[in-house]
Order: structure tokens, then C-alpha cells, then sequence
């Protein structure tokens, strides 16, 4: 249990690039095995906010706190925090130089130096968890797009990491294979992890979600149980943009 | 920002448009001319008529009998080719010691100046002056000034082989462009591969170790090549600081006792042996790179 009682706990939290404000006073906490829920249309700063929470985009103004620990302040050794914040990109961003297993036992023997032998085993583990034993050997541009994405999940799960951060990771798969990698994040939900899930798959965020929260221009203008959001939204935007979505087949 | 939005209808082609081409382009199809065994021997056959017809050209003209006793001299060549030959090996030393630290002095330079933030900025400002300077002076200047300059101050518990001192020079030109080349690829790798490597923990290092580095190198290995069929000719520049004579001095002793270019000849053929099947090799790897590009795989 962190100091705090929170997992992560952002306050204020503001970003902007160039002059183009993307996020404008985010305020959020997130307790030990929450899964909260991110929506909102593209450019309301979801990913954005994922990115500042793992400290791969410098920030403005604000406070991210992760379990109890100031992470915003100056002279803090960033790859210590990285090492425990778990994130999965849209595009998988797997090393395609490497196998499978390389992929996912670098972070442990590199970043933490844990020994070869010991990293093998967790992540053939891992992997074998999630199906994907078989192609411990294969490099990742002989993998499907449903199979990459699991086994990027499977690299930031080999870190152990307190919370993951999932920036929209089934929008670049074909429709087919969306199933297996949000399979692989309910099995992650019911397993007690604290997840932060920027998404489009509105069903899954329902079903998943233990609160949703809606961007809009740069703040969390509305959260709430999924009940609260998908059935009565409170502010307009909110019921406009879930309108948008309906029509769009996408829910 | 919202969602949906209509977006505007595709326009529809209906047919007679005077847009669209008449009749389907049957030009494209391949017709008989193109099968293999007719192509070949249309190949041959224009081959060489069109040699022929150059040799004939050239031998017929009214100067030739004394070309060919200055450059194509047989006898002359008979005598001079086993000592060109054996000096040969001398280039080859010095190519392929000058290559190993090339390629590691580069890589330093290119990493030096890919660097990021202002405690950096020495190093990366040493970088640039550095590329900046060896590329920008012949590669013969630096072999000559280096090759007789530095043995000649005699200075105690430094090496005073000319040769050592020319080789010295290649590395330090030929690194600048290598420098260049390996910055290429380091810039060519996207950046969601370093932000993939430091969400995990990794530091800069390790990040440019493991993830960068591997893939930048991979992607510049036909380019390389190329420098390396350079450097491969410029080691006949070391010819200029040496007494014991590599395969162009030796060439040139011939040359000048004999008064006949022919050895210069031999000498030539000596590094077309090896630079032919070098750029053989690098069209080969770069035509495989494209063809990887175009079938969307990460090379």
C-alpha cells in the first residue's frame, strides 16, 4: 500500500506543445487495482496523458504521483519510475531486430539486471501465458498484428510493472484480431492490475471499466461509473460525442 | 473537437467519361519478344557487334601501334605483374587494418553527435568540427602531411612508419564520411523505437546499444560498402609517403625503368579484382533492401 493510498494520483496536470495546449489542468487518481477507462475524440490528449505519466513527455506544470511518490521532481532518476509504469503503444513498437523473447527479456536484464537465466524463465512464462510460447523464436515482423500487440503487452508485463498504461492498442489492428488482445487485458483486469486504458472500443470500456472518464480539449470533463456515462451523461459534449459513435457502428 | 461530420461524396465516373482511357492499355501486356530465350540471344548478338565494333575503331586508328607498346605491351606485363601482385597484398593490409578502426572511430563520432541536451555540447560540437574538417580536405593532404610530417619530427616513443602514418591518414578522412553515414541511420530509426526502449526502464545508453544502433547499422551496410570500395582505391595514395612500395609505387618503379605504362595497367586490374565484386555485392544487398521495403517488412 503507497503512502498515499492511491496508485497514481495526477493533479493539475498541464502540457502543451508549442503553443498548442493539449492538456489543460488534468486532475486524476487511480487506486490499487482500478481499471480506468479513457475516451474522448482524437486530440482530447488521451494519449498525451499516458505519455507525461510515464515520463516520456516532459511536462508543464502540475504533479504526477505514483504510489505515494512524487515523480515530477527535478534530478529524479527517470528510468527507476519508467521501470514501473508498464505502457503499450498503438503501432506495438516491438524491436524488430530481435526475437520475441529478446523483446521481452531486455527490459528485465537490461533496465532492472535481473540475471539471463531468471529473465528467460519469467518471460517464457509470460508468454506461454499468453499463448504466444510457440513464437518465443520468431521475429516480430512474422508475427499477426493481434500476436504483436500481446507480446508487447507481455514486455511491459515481464518489468512487473505497479500500473499499465494502455494508449489505444487496438486501433491499428484489423477488426479480426481485436478480440485476442482485449481478451489479454480482461485476463490482466481480473488478475487485479491497475490499468489506465485509452480506447475506442467503447463495449470493452464499458464491460471492463471500473470508471470511465471523458476527454474533451484537454480536461476530464465528465467521469463516472460506466452506468453514469453510457447511460445518462450529464454534460452535453459528453452525450454529443457518445452520439457520434453510435452512428459510427461503434458501439 | 468532435466526431462524425459528413465527408464529402467520392465522385463517380460514369462510363464515356473523357476521362478515363478508351480501351483497356493491352501495350502493357508482354507480348512474344519478351521470352527468355529469344532475349538472351538478342543480347548476345548485340554484344558483340557493338564490341566489335569498338575494337575495330580503336585498333584500326592511326596512332594505335603506339598505345598499345605504352599501355598494352604484353611482355612488359608478364614482367611487371608478379611484383604488382605481391605489393598488391600491401593495399589489402592497409584496407583492411584502416577498415576495423574506421568503422569503431566512426561509429564514436556518429554516436558523439547524435547526443542530446547542452552538457553534450562539447562533445557534439567536436563531432561536426571534426566530419567537417576531414571531408573537407583531400584525402591525399592528410596521407602526405601525416606520411612525412609526423616521422619526420622523430619524436621519441611515437611510431616513424611512413606507411603506419599514411594508413593513419585514410582512417581519420575515410572516418568522417563513415561518420556521416552511420548518423544517416541513426536518424532513420523511428523515434517510437527509443520511446519503446526508455518506457522500459533503459537508459540512453543501453537504448542506442541495444535498440538503435543494431537497427541503424543493419540499414546503412550498402552504403558502407561503398565506402569501402573507396577506401580500397585510396589505399594506392599511401604510394605516395612510402618506401616500401604497395601495388601503385610498384607499378611506378616499373614505369619509370622501362619507360611503359603497362604495369600501371596491372596495377589497375589488381584493384578491379577486388572493387568489381565488391560493388557486385553492395548492388545485391541494396536491390534485397528495396525489395524487403516494398513487400513492408522492416529491414
Amino acid at each position: 500500500m503507497s503512502a498515499d493510498g492511491f496508485a497514481l494520483r495526477v493533479v493539475d496536470l498541464h502540457k502543451s506543445f508549442d503553443k498548442l495546449e493539449v492538456l489543460r489542468g488534468i486532475d486524476l487518481e487511480v487506486d490499487e487495482h482500478e481499471v480506468v477507462c479513457l475516451i474522448g475524440a482524437s486530440g482530447s490528449g488521451k494519449s498525451t496523458l499516458l505519455r507525461c505519466v510515464n515520463l516520456l513527455e516532459p511536462i508543464d506544470r502540475g504533479q504526477i504521483v505514483i504510489e505515494g511518490e512524487d515523480v515530477t521532481v527535478r534530478g529524479l532518476d527517470v528510468n527507476r519510475i519508467r521501470q514501473r509504469v508498464g505502457i503499450v503503444f498503438q503501432a506495438f513498437n516491438l524491436f524488430p531486430h530481435m526475437t520475441v523473447l529478446r523483446n521481452v527479456t531486455l527490459g528485465p536484464t537490461e533496465a532492472l539486471g535481473i540475471s539471463k537465466g531468471e529473465a528467460r524463465e519469467l518471460s517464457l512464462e509470460l508468454l506461454g501465458r499468453f499463448g504466444l510460447a510457440d513464437k518465443r523464436d520468431d521475429y516480430p515482423d512474422r508475427l499477426s498484428g493481434g500476436q504483436q500487440q500481446r507480446v508487447a503487452i507481455v514486455r511491459a508485463l515481464a518489468m512487473k510493472p505497479v500500473i499499465m498504461l494502455l494508449d489505444e492498442v487496438t486501433s491499428a489492428l484489423d477488426p479480426e484480431l481485436v478480440a485476442e488482445v482485449l481478451n489479454v487485458i480482461r485476463e490482466l483486469a481480473a488478475g487485479g492490475m491497475t490499468m489506465i486504458i485509452a480506447t475506442h472500443e467503447m463495449g470493452f470500456a464499458r464491460d471492463i471499466a471500473h470508471r470511465i472518464c471523458f476527454l474533451d480539449e484537454g480536461v476530464i470533463l465528465e467521469e463516472g461509473t460506466p452506468e453514469q456515462i453510457f447511460s445518462q451523461p450529464s454534460q452535453e459534449r459528453t452525450q454529443r460525442f457518445l452520439q457520434s459513435i453510435i452512428e459510427a457502428g461503434r458501439m | 473537437m468532435t466526431g462524425g461530420g459528413g465527408s464529402p461524396e467520392l465522385y463517380q465516373y460514369q462510363p464515356g467519361d473523357p476521362r478515363l482511357p478508351d480501351e483497356p492499355r493491352t501495350s502493357r501486356i508482354l507480348g512474344p519478344g519478351s521470352e527468355g530465350g529469344k532475349g538472351v540471344a538478342i543480347a548476345l548478338v548485340s554484344t558483340v557487334v557493338v564490341l566489335g565494333l569498338i575494337v575495330w575503331a580503336v585498333t584500326s586508328s592511326p596512332n594505335w601501334p603506339e598505345v598499345k607498346q605504352a599501355f598494352f605491351d604484353p611482355e612488359e606485363f608478364k614482367r611487371a605483374f608478379p611484383d604488382v601482385a605481391r605489393a598488391f597484398v600491401r593495399n589489402v593490409q592497409y584496407f583492411l587494418i584502416a577498415e576495423v578502426f574506421i568503422l569503431a572511430w566512426a561509429l564514436v563520432l556518429a554516436v558523439m553527435r547524435s547526443l542530446q541536451g547542452p552538457v553534450f555540447f562539447p562533445l557534439r560540437a567536436l563531432a561536426i568540427v571534426y566530419t567537417d574538417l576531414f571531408r573537407g580536405i583531400p584525402t591525399v593532404l592528410v596521407v602526405y602531411l601525416l606520411g612525412f610530417g609526423i616521422p619526420s619530427l622523430g619524436l621519441p616513443g611515437v611510431p616513424s612508419g611512413a606507411a603506419f602514418w599514411g594508413v593513419v591518414g585514410l582512417i581519420l578522412s575515410y572516418s568522417a564520411y563513415v561518420a556521416e553515414v552511420y548518423r544517416a541511420g541513426i536518424e532513420s530509426v523511428h523515434p517510437s523505437q527509443a520511446a519503446a526502449a526508455r518506457s522500459l526502464g533503459l537508459s540512453r545508453a543501453k537504448t542506442l546499444r541495444f535498440v538503435i544502433i543494431p537497427q541503424a547499422v543493419r540499414r546503412v551496410i550498402p552504403p558502407l560498402l561503398n565506402d569501402f570500395i573507396g577506401l580500397q582505391k585510396d589505399t594506392a595514395l599511401v604510394a605516395f609517403v612510402v618506401a616500401i612500395p604497395e601495388a601503385f609505387k610498384q607499378g611506378q618503379i616499373f614505369q619509370a625503368a622501362d619507360f611503359n605504362f603497362t604495369p600501371l595497367l596491372a596495377v589497375a586490374l589488381m584493384f578491379l579484382l577486388v572493387t568489381v565484386p565488391l560493388t557486385r555485392v553492395t548492388d545485391w544487398l541494396l536491390e534485397r533492401q528495396r525489395r524487403r521495403r516494398q513487400a513492408g517488412a522492416v529491414v
